[in-house]
């Protein structure tokens, strides 16, 4: 089900838990699936002793694809024309998400009526950890 | 990067929605998708980066009698002043490139079965201080995923960055 433009307010938020206890496993799931294999993502001697880090953290795509189920499951299927962010804290095991989405206003296209939303995920201690935008086509 | 021949397949979708934690069926249920207004399973909004599966030469997967620089006996399997062994970051030392910004614009949204291509350009650099890891030495590139047909499907935007220090925690 797509949006209904006229529906909307300015200042409305949409948000959805995207993961609890974020799992090593599921960052391990990512890079199999998404093909980076940097093992700073999943090998902790690597992350520990080379790279300098506590443990493993998330690739900053798995965030934003996690945030991305939050959209589609809002705009519909199909609906996305942009999607872009900027990843400002690092996501590491154990986090919880909570991605937000908040209507921003209307513009007219040759595709039809778009919505602008401005995008944020936080974590568990309220730390932004990806800050961006979407747009979609609504009804 | 240039990817050739990347196949949007419905099993590499099915395993990517899994792996973002995403659960809707149109990623996963042929039937149910043919029912939707997409009407067919169609790839999750990021799944573009998935494309490296497809890179003869992409630089963070392991490849056969190749050095990797992830642990096995050691911490790293490069060893210091290996020429051979230089890590994937710029000029060979251990800082790793960090993906700061990720932007797409979706022209059309690629489906299972399509073939798509991705040409990618080089973009601007600069450099910036940053207070938690040193200097910031940022670099953009754009790539273009076009479909069997020729058609401009999605363009996408990165931004990766090289840090001084790993960043402050």
């Amino acid at each position: 089900m797509a949006l209904q433009g006229r529906e909307l307010t300015v200042g409305q938020v949409h948000s959805a838990q995207v993961v609890q206890d974020l799992k090593r496993t599921q960052i391990v799931q990512y890079a199999g699936a998404s093909g980076d294999y940097n093992p700073i993502h999943t090998d902790e001697p690597y992350a520990r002793d080379i790279a300098g880090y506590p443990t493993v953290f998330a690739h900053g795509m798995l965030t934003m694809g996690m945030t991305g189920a939050m959209l589609t499951d809002y705009v519909g299927d199909g609906r996305l024309t942009k999607f872009g962010v900027r990843f400002t804290s690092q996501v590491w095991p154990g986090d919880d998400l909570e991605a937000s989405a908040t209507f921003e206003g209307l513009e007219e296209s040759a595709d039809g009526t778009l919505a602008n939303f401005a995008v944020e995920t936080v974590n568990q201690a309220g730390a932004v950890v990806l800050k961006g935008y979407a747009q979609a086509r609504v009804d | 990067m240039a990817v050739d021949n990347f196949p949007v397949e419905a099993g590499h979708i099915l395993m990517f929605a899994r792996a973002v934690g995403d659960d809707n069926p149109i990623y996963r249920d042929a039937e149910y998708a043919s029912g939707t207004e997409v009407g067919g399973v169609v790839a999750p909004p990021t799944f573009m980066q998935a494309s490296a599966q497809f890179d003869p030469d992409y630089f963070l997967r392991p490849k056969p009698g190749k050095p990797w620089f992830g642990s096995g006996r050691d911490s790293t399997g490069i060893t210091a002043g290996d020429p051979a062994g230089s890590t994937p970051s710029e000029g060979g030392d251990n800082k790793a490139v960090l993906h700061a910004e990720q932007h797409f614009e979706y022209h059309r949204h690629p489906r299972a079965g399509d073939v798509l291509t991705a040409t990618t350009l080089p973009g601007k650099r600069w450099e910036k201080e940053g207070k938690r890891s040193g200097k910031l030495t940022f670099t953009e590139s754009i790539t273009q995923y076009h479909n069997q047909d020729g058609e401009l499907m999605v363009t996408a935007k990165g931004v990766g960055v090289v840090t001084e220090r790993p960043v402050d925690q």
